[in-house]
């Protein structure tokens, strides 16, 4: 079992290497088998990730089941698993069979519209697990190639905009990452993330162009970095790709944008920014802070205003990453412990709300929430999932969605009293927006014509939702179950970071005597 | 001694004797009858003449007092430039043939090009760098205007004649300025004249020179031939100057800046960083607006030698490597490219529109999925292997100290992903057209899913390359030490 890691890594690919060889002809059985073998190979997928978490030690705080083969360029192909990263793997693999089901209905070019998302799923998960920054970079950018044709291609009528900006967007983000890896590289002689994380990068002040750089290298690096994880999380303001990407994307895509995509951007926070430039975090620390709350309460109120129920959730995501980066740079166990229980959980709840918006989008081929209104009438099944996710959107205890935000509060209230109050009116904005999106679409009577012969879920829409339910009030009851494990890696974390910070201190004194 | 000297330039003599055999015999027999025999035993000469040099090519080697250096850059050149060159003489065949433009003389012409760009990477002397240079140019001219009844290609056969001429002009000068100052034509006593304080009239010399050089490779501002010359010539042709030549052009560059200037690094390497920033720019730019594939390949190609400017500018063994790299990666990515551009027909007749693509992976769903892997590694997108030759550059700009033309070049680079970008939206994304029919014959086929199966799948843990990183890395230690 050495290689576990890879292996479940590409075996997602194996399956879209199958379906390109193999499978022949349109019709519809070829149809069907197209979306059988991508389903049997996404949940073998989710069966070898069972593997990679009970095996999985979450005490032990360095990389796990790591793997490494000699590659080209002075870098290396290193894999490997922590407590910060296993979830994300384990959240990929357990949506994808559902992302999978969730296009069952899908009619055009099915056979490609699998492969895309069997490759998307091996990029993804190698964002998650590679230990080599280059390699990171590799599965990270890869991942654009994909998603920019699941938009383009299966997207709906203003698709071509929104494929190439979503492309150029994070593309653009992406290259500023690439030259920074590039410098450490330089600076450091290695690319072997596990070593990075243990080197000091400069720290001295200089001026570029006349602008005074406080923290020196590791400023410029972590901006750099900034650059890309900042576009892809969304936040304020660089988020304006993502209502467009939602909106034109279809709805499996869309679930995988929200629900494992955005992650890539937290993830790379933590994996970089923090441990790799504690400086340079600590100097634009505040700044992202403030980012975040503007984003909760700006993109909160854009979103009371939308017409179009995907737009409204996007902007509603792009708020729930702002807890996340708030929660990330408050660096202190809870906020991380939260920003980390946040996306896990709105990984579940805003792929639901999306598969939602899907559910009736199939009937009715529209997303205006005009075009609705009265749905609890016909479609009662409907309406109560829809009321669960909206609440556990807004935050209901007794969901996971409470927990996430819960516990980011208290971590950016022990470090900034102010940002933690005007963040905490993102709770009640959330609440606003989403009941009444949901009072306009489901609740009053049934008056419009068109949804006088709409139909209540299918048995196939049910069985997608429950484990999505399931997730998240089992995770909402006994969050413990994700504390536990990403806990001791998270308290290294922060103790490093607090290490790193007193030990610059002292320098800094040291030199000023 | 001259015997010894010979046996160093066995590989070109041999080439340039079946050049003018084949002429003689060609002209004395059949004729144009000739020419898809020709063409085939050409490039199989030059895959042979490849892997020969492979195989028996050993240290470094002077032959006739220094004129002459078979190195193992050179040789790493020559490798790259007969590989592409055979590939391109193979896909030129049944393009040319059903078009009555296969004349024996083109197989023959190709050949004596190679001779030349062969006699440029190995050159050691000014004098063999410009016999070299003008022995391919010609060759080229000739080539560029193969369909002697049309007019865009005469016109860009003329073109490419009289902008060629300046360009060996300028070099010419340069040159004379160069052995003027220093007294000798000679790079190993150049570099000893560079040595104390080279004195104005040298650096005005390396100017005109890197002028020159600047116009073979085609970079910004010496490259305004390059569209017209490429939309001009009849596709296999322009497929061939986008490959071998260049390879040959930035080789040529890279021997002269570091055999016979390199004690003055920093001298060059502001003006060589300048052409690499223009040359990125202009060619992500200007290729916005460009509805004929061959032109958005031109500027793409002048955005790409940007690119491998970039390494060379760095000065620095890790950059002579970067930019070797670059070069392989990008002339496997232009192979792949144009054959299926070749492919692109229409009753018949070519067809380089690109909005004739789209809805292209109707009809061709695996060529579609191979241009798509070559749109996005020309757009430097990992994993495709373009990405590993963006990255090689960067690395050794940051290493020489140059990140700001780093930062330049990722930016250059997303702006030219747009234009690669709209090709696969044409193909795919696109409403459905009959602006194609034809099929890609066998050659141009299995050209399209080598090239396309190396350049997506080579960078796997386990082909690694096919270890072109340490070979260039030993080829580029040989020209800087």
């Amino acid at each position: 079992m050495g290689n576990i890691l890879s292996l479940t890594t590409f075996l997602p690919i194996l399956g879209a290497i199958i379906l390109a060889l193999f499978l022949r002809g349109d019709d519809a059985d070829a149809q069907r088998n197209a979306k059988w073998v991508a389903l049997v190979t996404t949940v073998v997928t989710f069966i070898c990730s069972m593997f990679i978490l009970t095996n999985f030690n979450p005490d032990d705080t360095g990389f796990q089941m790591v793997e490494t083969r000699e590659w080209v360029l002075g870098l290396q192909y290193k894999m490997g698993v922590d407590g910060i990263s296993i979830l994300f793997v384990m959240l990929t693999t357990f949506l994808m069979p559902l992302v999978i089901a969730s296009c069952w209905d899908v009619k055009t070019r099915v056979k490609e519209y699998m492969i895309a998302f069997l490759i998307l799923e091996t990029l993804m998960l190698g964002v998650f697990l590679a230990l080599d920054l280059v390699l990171f970079y590799l599965f990270f950018e890869a991942g654009l190639i994909p998603m920019f044709l699941i938009i383009g291609i299966w997207g709906g009528k203003n698709r071509i905009y929104a494929s190439f900006k979503f492309f150029l967007y994070t593309f653009l983000g992406s290259v500023l990452m690439l030259v920074a890896m590039v410098g450490m590289f330089v600076e450091a002689g290695t690319t072997d993330i596990p070593t990075l994380m243990t080197t000091t990068f400069g720290t001295e002040n200089f001026s570029v162009l006349g602008i005074q750089i406080v923290g020196g290298m590791q400023t410029l690096m972590w901006l750099a970095f900034f650059a890309s994880f900042a576009v892809k999380m969304p936040m304020w303001p660089v988020h304006t790709w993502l209502p467009d990407a939602h909106v034109q994307a279809p709805t499996a895509g869309s679930v995988v944008l929200a629900a494992i995509l955005l992650k890539m951007g937290g993830y790379g926070f933590l994996r970089f920014s923090l441990p790799m430039f504690p400086v340079g975090s600590e100097v634009m620390g505040p700044l992202v802070l403030w980012l975040s709350v503007i984003a909760i309460v700006y993109t909160s109120l854009v979103a009371l205003v939308q017409e179009d129920m995907k737009k409204l959730i996007a902007y509603s995501s792009v708020a729930h990453m702002g807890y996340v980066t708030m929660g990330i740079f408050a660096v202190n166990q809870q906020g991380i412990d939260g920003a980390i229980f946040q996306m896990i959980s709105h990984g579940f709840i805003s792929g639901a709300l999306f598969l939602c918006v899907g559910v009736i989008y199939d009937r009715m081929h529209t997303r205006e929430i005009d075009a609705y209104g009265g749905l609890v009438n016909r479609m009662p099944a409907y309406a109560l999932i829809f009321l669960f996710f909206t609440m556990a959107n807004v935050g209901l205890p007794g969901t996971s969605g409470f927990v996430g935000e819960f516990l980011t509060l208290m971590g950016i209230f022990q470090v900034n009293t102010w940002v933690a109050v005007v963040a905490t009116s993102g709770v009640i904005l959330s609440a606003a927006y989403a009941l009444w999106l949901y009072r306009r679409v489901v609740m009053g009577d049934l008056i419009k014509e068109s949804l006088k012969t709409i139909k209540d879920m299918t048995k196939r829409e049910r069985m997608i939702f429950a484990p999505l339910v399931f997730m998240t009030l089992l995770l909402g009851v006994y969050p413990a179950l994700v504390l536990d494990i990403i806990g001791p890696s998270v308290s290294a974390l922060v103790g490093n970071y607090e290490t790193a910070l007193l030990a610059h201190e002292a320098a800094t004194q040291f030199a000023a005597n | 001694m001259i015997g010894a000297d010979i046996q160093i330039l066995m590989p070109e003599v041999v080439l340039s004797l079946y050049a003018m055999g084949a002429l003689l015999a060609a002209v004395y027999t059949t004729k144009d009858a000739m020419a898809p025999v020709l063409t085939w035993a050409t490039s199989g000469l030059l895959v042979l003449l490849a892997v020969w040099i492979g195989i028996n090519g050993q240290g470094t080697n002077i032959a006739f007092g220094g004129m002459f250096v078979d190195d193992g850059f050179a040789r790493f050149a020559k490798i790259t430039i007969l590989v592409s060159a055979a590939a391109v003489l193979l896909m030129s065949e049944g393009y040319m043939q059903r078009r009555g433009l296969l004349r024996f003389e083109y197989p023959l012409l190709v050949a004596l090009a190679v001779v030349g760009m062969m006699v440029m990477v190995s050159a050691g002397d000014l004098m063999a760098l410009y016999m070299g240079l003008e022995l391919q140019s010609l060759a080229l001219y000739v080539v560029a205007s193969l369909r002697r009844d049309s007019v865009k290609s005469t016109e860009a056969g003329l073109k490419y004649f009289v902008l060629g001429a300046l360009s060996s002009g300028l070099l010419l000068y340069g040159a004379s300025l160069t052995y003027g100052f220093a007294g000798t034509t000679l790079f190993s006593g150049i570099i000893d004249a560079t040595a104390h304080h080279p004195s104005l009239g040298l650096l005005f010399g390396l100017v005109f020179l890197i002028a020159g050089f600047a116009f073979k490779v085609s970079a910004a501002p010496f490259h305004m031939w390059t569209p017209d010359v490429y939309e001009g010539s009849p596709t296999p042709v322009t497929a061939f100057f986008a490959t071998a030549p260049k390879v040959a052009a930035m080789a040529l560059f890279a021997r002269v800046v570091h055999d016979a200037f390199g004690g003055i690094v920093g001298d060059w390497q502001q003006i060589v960083a300048f052409l690499s920033v223009v040359s990125m720019f202009l060619g992500a730019i200007a290729a916005i607006g460009q509805t004929d594939i061959k032109r958005l390949m031109a500027y793409s190609s002048i955005a790409h030698m940007g690119f491998a400017l970039m390494g060379l500018a760095s000065g620095t063994a890790l950059g002579v490597q970067a930019m070797l790299i670059y070069m392989v990666i990008y002339v496997t990515m232009n192979i792949g490219t144009f054959a299926l551009i070749l492919t692109l027909e229409k009753d018949g007749r070519p067809v380089t529109n690109i909005t004739a693509l789209k809805s292209y992976h109707k009809r061709e769903p695996l060529l579609a999925m191979i241009m798509l892997v070559m749109m996005f590694s020309l757009a430097g997108v990992p994993p495709m292997l373009g990405f590993f030759g963006k990255y090689a550059v960067l690395l050794a700009a940051y290493d020489a100290g140059l990140a700001w033309l780093a930062v330049l070049g990722v930016v250059a680079s997303v702006i030219g992903a747009f234009y690669y970008l709209r090709i696969v939206y044409y193909m795919y994304f696109g409403e459905d057209t009959d602006a194609l029919d034809g099929k890609a014959s066998p050659v141009l086929w299995v050209t399209a899913v080598v090239t396309g199966a190396i350049i997506g799948l080579a960078w796997l843990p386990g082909i690694n390359l096919f270890g072109l990183d340490p070979i260039a890395a030993a080829a580029a230690a040989t020209l800087v030490n």
